[in-house]
Parts: C-alpha cells; structure tokens; sequence
C-alpha cells in the first residue's frame, strides 16, 4: 500500500479545514458588528429560558434593552431580585427593591358551588368557550376553568383544580402569561406578602350571585365595616382591598359571610387538601 | 427549463425529504409547534440547503474528483457545511440584521441538519450539473416548508383539540406526521 494514499487525503481535508478556519478568521474581523460588550455579559446571568415574561422577544433582546436604558435592570420577573442585583453591578446601577409579585385568580367558584348555564362540549379552551355565552358557568365573571392560563404558563405554577385556575406560589414568577391569556381577566399579580385577597370578581348584586355561586363576593360590605385601617371598600357589589393601606390582620376573611376573601394560608391549606 | 421545473416539482410533492425520504425529522418534530417558528426554521433551511447544494459541487469537483479522494465525501461535505453556516451567519448579522433576527437561532441549528448533508449527496449520487444542483437544493428546502408548515398547522389545532392523556404531546405528533406521510405517498403515482 502506498503511504501516500493516506498521505493525500489527510493533507487535503487539512488543508481545506486550514482554509476554511482562515476564511472565517478573516470573515469575522470584517463583518463584525459592533456590540457593547455588557449585553453578552448580561444575557448569561439571565435565566436563559426566553420566556418572554420580561415583555422582549428573549433573553439577549432584553439584555439589549436594559444597556439601551429602556428595561430595568430587574426587570427580568423569573430571575428575580438575584439576577437583577447581576445585572445592575454589570450595569453600574443601584437597585430599587422592588416585592416579588405572585398571581392570584381572583375566583372561587368550583364546580360544586357554582351553577351551569348548559353543557359545554367545545374546545377545551377558555377563549372559545368564552364566545359562547361567556362560557358554561352562569356566572359571567367566574373562571371557566378550560386552562388557557395552564398552558401559558412555562413554569408549571398553574392548574385548575375543580374548575378553578390555582396558582402555586413557589413556581411562580410573576411573568404575566396567565393574566394576558384570560379572557375573563381574573389573574393579578399581587404582592407576595399581602395575605388578603378577594377571590371574586363579579359585579352581579349579591340576590342575583346568591343563586348562581355560594362562594361569590355579594357585597354585604361587612368587611368595609370591620377592616379597621379601612383598606376595603365595595365598588360595583365587589369589595376590593387596597393592598397599601392592608395590613393582612385577617378580620375580613374571618367575618366574611360567603368566605371569598383568603389568605395565603387558607389557599395553601386548601392546595395541599386536594 | 421544463426539465428544472419537473425536478422540482417532483422534489417538492413525489419525493418530498421529510415525509418520503425521512430526512430531516428532528427539526420537523422538534420546531413544528408553531407556524411562525416552523416558516423561520424552513426558510433557513430553504436557503442554506441552496447554498449548500453550490458549495458541495464545487468541493467535490474540483478538489475531491482531481485528487482522488472522493470518499472523503461525508467528512469534506459535513465540514463544508459547518463553515458555510457560520460564515453565512456572520454576513447576514452584518448586512441584513432583520434577516438575521428572523433567521435567529435556527441557522446554527441546521449546521448538522441530515437533510442539508442529505441533498449534498443526493446531488452528487444523481449526477446532476451545477444548475441541477442548486435547483434540487432549493427546492428540497421547499419540500421541507411544505411538510412543516402543514404540520405545524395541523399541530396548532391539535393544541386545542381534547385528546385522550396517553396520546398527548408526542405521541399525537407522531401519529399525525405518519397520517401526512401516508397522504403524501398518493403523490407517488404521478408520473412527470
């Protein structure tokens, strides 16, 4: 066998792959683009899952933004207070701490304390469900619990459980998929340590909301009375707390008739029940 | 010209890469949950595949035939490829950014795409000229839009459809892509 049959071809593939790495080597200085160095220093302290949560179309994009001043440096909801102190010593910046957010769906309405208008056999979606009549439920505001939230959500932090979207707390990161795929508009981000939620959104006067759910808001304003720095007040037969004035004391949701406004606690208990 | 546009015509519909000859489906599974993102990835791949299709046939003709070393092929056509990627990569962040952020992170995905190797080859077993060649390339990455987009269609109304637990996800997918393929196989009665 003749050396040089291995001789040629190795030579030749070296000699390609030797001009090609040139090639690129030149081809890299010449089309450079110009780029301030903080934004790849910025994109990998981020999450890196592109969630989109941030409002930009991806990590680096956000990364760019934060260096052209447009985003805070926090701004990025999954990687929290952590990645933002990151992101603001590359940036030279100093934070201002801002509270974790977590989603609450503001309903209570579970399949065994809410009534039916008919029977939906549709798209398990909540968006078309919603085209038809508002959904299945008779009450116009509750949720309909096909799980359009469920599937928004990257992080696994949603369900329904008996017909009502539920967040858990520790998955969630306050990006806001949930609460822009609701039609009904039933998810809020609340700060993490305001206890005092009303799980209820209707507007119906309370005789009417009697006969549809037992667990609706019917705006008997017993919480305005009680709360004693005058957090709550009922707009519209909803009472609707002022999470600046709320000191989470728990008196409204203990002499709440129908029960609707929770703790944390409350809802955790209840999570873990189920 | 008729000659060109029945070669393609028959790529596209009778011999189509993903459903008929099986390349190229990991992005067809992998990238096909939306629409939008399934025309990103397919229009990378229309037009590094064409590209590609060019590069090859000046390598194997003109370094590989002269020299003798023709079965160096895969390995000279892979490292080929890589380079034309990146170096495509690179130009278009330069003069076309929007093409750029379009194109996004599927150009350096399909560095190893099968299909991209595959239609190098192809051209190459087929005999074909240069223009052959870059006429087969281009619309073997047509034939790759057609498959993915349909099914990325297909999968967006699965999303919302109510399947049975155990069929969801992939499971689905993949019973669907076999049902396209096997529709796809009435093409291949046609006679150009």
């Amino acid at each position: 066998m003749n050396p040089l049959d291995i001789l040629y071809p190795v030579l030749a593939l070296a000699g390609l792959g030797v001009v090609f790495g040139i090639l690129l080597g030149i081809a890299a200085k010449a089309f450079r683009v110009e780029q301030d160095e903080r934004v790849p220093r910025i994109t990998e302290v981020l999450p890196g899952a592109n969630c989109g949560g941030c409002g930009y179309a991806g990590c680096s994009a956000f990364a760019q933004a934060v260096v052209d001043g447009e985003a805070k440096a926090n701004g990025c909801p999954v990687g929290g207070a952590a990645v933002g102190a990151q992101v603001a010593a590359i940036m030279g910046v100093t934070l201002e701490q801002e509270e974790r957010k977590v989603a609450r769906v503001l309903c209570s309405g579970t399949r065994e304390v809410t009534t039916t208008k008919y029977r939906y056999d549709g798209i398990r979606d909540c968006n078309a469900a919603y085209r038809y009549g508002g959904g299945e439920k008779t009450c116009l505001y509750g949720c309909s619990g096909y799980g359009s939230c469920v599937r928004a959500c990257a992080f696994d932090a949603i369900h329904v459980v008996d017909g009502v979207a539920r967040v858990d707390a520790d998955k969630c990161t306050a990006c806001g998929k949930c609460v822009a795929a609701c039609p009904k508009r039933l998810i809020e981000l609340v700060p993490e340590s305001q206890k005092t939620v009303v799980l209820c959104r209707s507007r119906e006067k309370g005789a009417a909301i009697r006969d549809i759910c037992q667990a609706g808001c019917i705006g008997c304003k017993i919480c305005e009375k009680n709360c004693p720095t005058g957090a709550i007040t009922v707009v519209d037969n909803i009472a609707r707390i002022d999470y600046d004035k709320c000191t989470n004391c728990g008196i409204c949701a203990a002499k709440c008739p129908k029960h609707v406004i929770a703790g944390r606690a409350d809802t955790d208990a209840s999570q873990a029940a189920q | 010209m008729i000659e060109l546009l029945l070669l393609a015509l028959t790529t596209i519909l009778v011999d189509n890469f993903v459903l008929v000859k099986f390349l190229g489906c990991c992005p067809f599974l992998g990238v096909s949950k939306k629409v939008e993102t399934a025309v990103g990835m397919s229009l990378a791949v229309t037009f590094v595949m064409t590209v590609a299709s060019m590069a090859t046939y000046l390598v194997q003709y003109y370094i590989l035939v002269p020299l003798g070393i023709e079965y160096m092929q895969t390995v000279a056509f892979i490292l080929v490829i890589a380079v034309l990627v990146q170096f495509v990569e690179m130009v278009l962040q330069k003069f076309t950014p929007a093409l750029y952020n379009a194109l996004g992170i599927y150009l350096p995905l399909i560095t190893t795409n099968c299909a991209v190797l595959g239609v190098a080859l192809l051209n190459i077993q087929n005999q074909f000229n240069f223009i052959y060649s870059t006429v087969y390339g281009f619309a073997a990455g047509l034939s790759f839009m057609l498959a993915i987009v349909l099914f990325a269609g297909v999968r967006e109304r699965l999303e919302t459809s109510d399947i049975p637990e155990w069929l969801q996800g992939f499971p689905i997918a993949l019973i669907t892509a076999g049902l396209i393929a096997m529709a796809f196989l009435g093409f291949s009665g046609m006679k150009f």
